[in-house]
């Protein structure tokens, strides 16, 4: 039986991975793609305590979760496409138009 | 039996993860996201989390990844032409700033330990009662008023994705 400390190492890691792509990459899908990722870690940590609390709450948690990035996802594909139409490119660096 | 399952998805899921921040091709990035995706429904199985595994699959692996693949072959992004620019600066800033901060969460997870209340939901209410009878019981009683939220937020969603995503009004353009 693998203890509550090895599925939050587990979490841990993948949400590392996560920040890693949201900090390194710069296409913008991979972006929202690196952020689903720091999501599922982050619901893994729930259902994990969900487990060993023999509670059922953190599953719920992890629902209204799915529900959020469902639509972040939905909402953010948008904004790439709308951006894309503009400007041609999904590459983070070259949409600039609010940095002065 | 457990702990070899436990450690076949751990693997799959790292090393899903870590092809995603690292494919060029986003094509292949999201067929790693789902690798990804499915072992962390094999391990919310093996957490007696039936219901939750189960809707990471339709969820996450069907529709939410549907929805990445078609923008990406919407947006025709599988040949990117080669960066100009290469930040390679940033991008060591990035992996060292990562690894700290991996350091001082697990430095955390060893030096801490849980603890909580126990609650009703021991794996074996779960075998006899059934995972999707308890989160439903549990919906809709303690969490109906965040169960309607959630709905209110996927529409406002949905007319927000419509609105951005549809052609430029005539005269604007």
């Amino acid at each position: 039986m693998i203890s509550l400390t090895g599925y939050l190492i587990l979490s841990a890691m993948l949400f590392v991975i996560g920040v890693t792509g949201v900090v390194v990459r710069r296409n913008a899908i991979v972006i929202f793609m690196s952020i689903e990722l720091m999501l599922n870690a982050v619901n893994l940590t729930f259902v994990a305590f969900s487990r060993y609390l023999h509670g059922i709450d953190g599953q719920i948690f992890v629902l209204m979760v799915m529900a959020v990035a469902a639509a972040e996802v939905a909402v953010g594909l948008a904004l790439v496409i709308a951006i894309f139409r503009r400007k041609g490119v999904v590459n983070i660096d070259e949409i600039n138009i609010l940095k002065w | 039996m457990e702990t070899v399952c436990f450690y076949i998805f751990a693997l799959m899921a790292l090393t899903g993860a870590v092809s995603v921040i690292t494919q060029r091709n986003p094509v292949y990035s999201a067929i790693s996201l789902i690798v990804t995706l499915f072992a962390v429904a094999g391990l919310f199985l093996l957490l007696y989390a039936q219901f939750i595994a189960i809707l990471q699959v339709l969820v996450y692996a069907g529709a939410i990844m549907v929805l990445f693949l078609f923008v990406i072959m919407l947006l025709n992004l599988g040949k990117q032409p080669p960066k100009v620019v290469k930040l390679v600066g940033l991008k060591i800033a990035g992996g060292v700033a990562a690894g700290v901060l991996m350091l001082t969460i697990i430095s955390h997870l060893l030096g801490g330990y849980s603890t909580g209340v126990l609650g009703e939901a021991t794996p074996e209410a779960v075998v006899t009662e059934g995972s999707t009878e308890l989160i439903g019981k549990a919906l809709f009683s303690d969490f109906v008023l965040p169960f309607e939220l959630v709905s209110i937020l996927l529409l406002v969603a949905m007319i927000g994705v419509v609105v951005l995503a549809k052609k430029p009004d005539q005269e604007e353009a």
